[in-house]
């Protein structure tokens, strides 16, 4: 067992898939010589050279379409986005090319690659790099989305998802990139379509992904002592969804509250409710609950910032009013 | 009268050919011609849907430069896609089949008019918006390289060819892969094919600099210009960006001045370009320019053009009784393609 950081976790991923398979290549801005904006390819154009970690000008939706096209032909590229945000200049590329492309061309063509960096609300870093792209992208088909949110499954999840033979939308969080964790010294990939879950509990269902995982995990703390059991769930897919865990847990605790970073309107929880509600309203004890981010640009000011996203207090309030509904 | 930029005929560089290279040459001009006319009588017969785009004009272009590539490389194309379809190899019983939306069509049904594929024959595309193509074609050959340079792999030396037209060339993407190509020596031809109008704007009114090929100086990159009308004018600037591409001397970009003799799509009433702009360009055909040339050159005779021509009339009506005797995609198949299975 090692301690490692998170983003040394992605690029040891990173670094295992590119020696494992000489198709793998990195590209986006400032990833080869300086490293990468958060260091996840930290040394990796001195190892394996400039085409390999290519170092692009600032031309997010062509060098996007760029990968698409290598992919196209054989080649596994890995995009990073410098901030997720950025690479709303690659819609067009990213929901008619990657996405799409693979079905109007009747099959003749694979996708395989992988769109990473770093998305959320940082601290203060104004509305343009604060975005939760996930929300946006989950319309388009073709696309897998994934979130990840310890270095544990950061690492397993990216090397997955770079043998994916589709397009992957792989979301970091840009606050837990230092989180650290033991990893295992042999090789591991996680599945990509499979929940994790957090905590097994009977009294609610926490339906969550990336950094608010911890949030709804600093309010479990509040919920234990109040004797609530609350099963935590992190969706790791946000597209498609893993009903199966999703399910089997509401089929235990009949109730669920969903806690997201990205905003209320169109946004991941919208699409879980509609979908639990199309397969499991008869499981329902209560209306699905859903704390999510205000429907508003995020503010500079922080603590209009912090008002913006879900917290902790809020997690624990919400539970306590849905288990104090119990019939 | 209008004055048209176009190129004195002395200006163009033509290599010799040989009787069998001149009559390749015409036939799939020829057959870039009849396929689409035969697209026009169906579309307007009701059998066929959507946008479509027809390529009747600009033949000397496809043929051109496609047939300068080997069968190893790629091309990538726009929503006017079927003639750099053709001209690449797909079957015209494949293609006229897609734009029946058939199963046994090129891209199964799925794709369209606008969406042809074939990877069997390295065709990357049919995009339908403007310039999000190069990008895709500038990934193919960013591949070439990285196998030849990354992986060492000496045979890794495949060229890709993307078309896109005037109205494109005012596109971010365009000045975007232009860079990334000249900066990391890609093996591409970026090939224009001006044909004066981007649906209803005029190619004058849309750039501050008309002469496309002049871009090309500010990436350090060769700029040619070129008589779109003329299949050997063409072929020649095409041979030599193709050496210098899998030379590994870097892209080019090509502009053909050419024209369409029909309106944008199929659904375009055509009602801006002038009567006399039209004539002066179908006085230009380059299939009727391209028989004089071989007559001319005693390379083939009139007899053989036309049996040619007859040949390929009856295999485009054989495409069709293809395209309409293929069965439709299986419903239960909705959902086929979305993702890889493997």
């Amino acid at each position: 067992m090692a301690e490692t950081l998170l983003f040394n976790a992605l690029r040891e991923a990173i670094d295992e898939e590119m020696g494992r398979d000489d198709t793998v290549f990195v590209l986006g801005e400032d990833v080869g010589v300086y490293g990468g904006s958060y260091k996840v390819t930290k040394d990796l154009y001195e190892k394996y050279g400039e085409l390999r970690v290519l170092d692009t000008p600032i031309a997010e939706n062509s060098f996007t379409g760029m990968a698409v096209g290598a992919a196209m032909t054989g080649l596994r590229p890995i995009i990073e986005g410098m901030n997720m945000g950025f690479l709303l200049l690659a819609f067009n590329q990213i929901a008619n090319n990657a996405g799409m492309l693979r079905y109007t061309s009747g099959g003749n063509y694979k996708i395989p690659m992988v769109i990473r960096g770093p998305g959320g609300v940082g601290r203060q870093l104004g509305a343009e790099h604060s975005q939760r792209l996930e929300a946006y992208f989950q319309a388009v088909p073709g696309l897998k989305i994934v979130a990840c949110s310890t270095p544990y499954n950061a690492k397993g999840l990216l090397k997955a998802a770079i043998r994916d033979n589709n397009p992957v939308l792989f979301f970091e969080h840009v606050l837990l990139y230092n989180l650290k964790e033991d990893l295992p010294n042999h090789e591991y990939v996680v599945p990509l379509d499979q929940a994790e879950i957090v905590r097994s509990g009977k009294d609610v269902t926490l339906l969550t992904y990336s950094r608010m995982r911890h949030h709804v995990m600093q309010a479990v703390k509040g919920l234990e002592k109040k004797g609530i059991d609350p099963e935590v769930i992190d969706l790791i897919s946000l597209k498609p969804l893993d009903f199966e865990t999703i399910g089997a847990s509401i089929q235990k605790t009949h109730r669920v509250i969903i806690v997201e970073e990205c905003m209320k309107t169109g946004g991941i929880g919208a699409e879980i409710i509609a979908s639990i509600n199309d397969r499991y309203f008869d499981e329902l004890d209560a209306p699905v609950v859903r704390l999510s981010s205000q429907d508003i640009p995020t503010p500079y000011n922080g603590k209009l910032e912090t008002l913006t996203i879900v917290q902790p207090k809020q997690i624990e309030a919400a539970v306590e009013n849905m288990v104090a509904l119990k019939v | 009268m209008v004055q048209e930029r176009t190129l004195p005929p002395s200006q163009a560089p033509t290599v010799p050919i040989s009787p069998e290279q001149g009559l390749m040459l015409y036939e799939d001009m020829i057959l870039g011609r009849s396929f689409e006319d035969k697209c026009a009588e169906m579309y307007y017969r009701g059998k066929m849907f959507g946008f479509v785009h027809l390529y009747n004009g600009q033949e000397a272009v496809s043929t051109g430069v496609i047939k300068s590539l080997r069968a190893d490389d790629y091309v990538c194309s726009t929503y006017r896609d079927h003639v750099h379809a053709l001209s690449a190899g797909v079957p015209a019983n494949n293609v006229m089949a897609e734009l029946f939306g058939k199963e046994t069509g090129c891209s199964r049904g799925r794709g369209g008019s606008m969406h042809l594929f074939s990877s069997e024959h390295n065709l990357l595309g049919g995009f339908a918006f403007i310039g999000e193509g190069i990008p895709v074609a500038l990934g193919a050959a960013f591949q070439s390289r990285y196998r030849k340079d990354a992986l060492g792999d000496p045979t890794a030396d495949q060229v890709t060819a993307c078309f896109f037209g005037d109205g494109t060339s005012n596109n971010g993407q365009f000045f975007e892969c232009l860079n990334m190509a000249a900066l990391w020596k890609l093996p591409i031809l970026f090939v224009v094919e001006n044909n004066k109008w981007a649906i209803g704007m005029a190619h004058e009114r849309a750039t501050s600099q008309p002469e496309i090929y002049k871009k090309a100086s500010v990436f350090g990159m060769p700029g040619v210009e070129v008589d779109g009308m003329d299949v050997m004018a063409v072929r020649a600037v095409a041979q030599e960006a193709v050496a210098r591409a899998r030379a590994g001397a870097g892209p080019t970009l090509i502009e053909c001045l050419t024209y369409r003799f029909r309106g944008h799509s199929l659904a375009d009433p055509d009602e801006l370009r002038s009567k006399a702009e039209k004539e002066a360009w179908l006085a230009r055909d380059p299939i009727k320019r391209f028989e004089a040339y071989l007559l001319k050159h005693n390379l083939t005779d009139e007899a053989t053009l036309k049996a040619m021509r007859d040949r390929i009339q009856t295999s485009i009506d054989d495409a069709l009784t293809f395209a309409e005797d293929s069965p439709e995609p299986s419903p239960d198949d909705l959902r086929k393609y979305i993702f890889a299975e493997d």
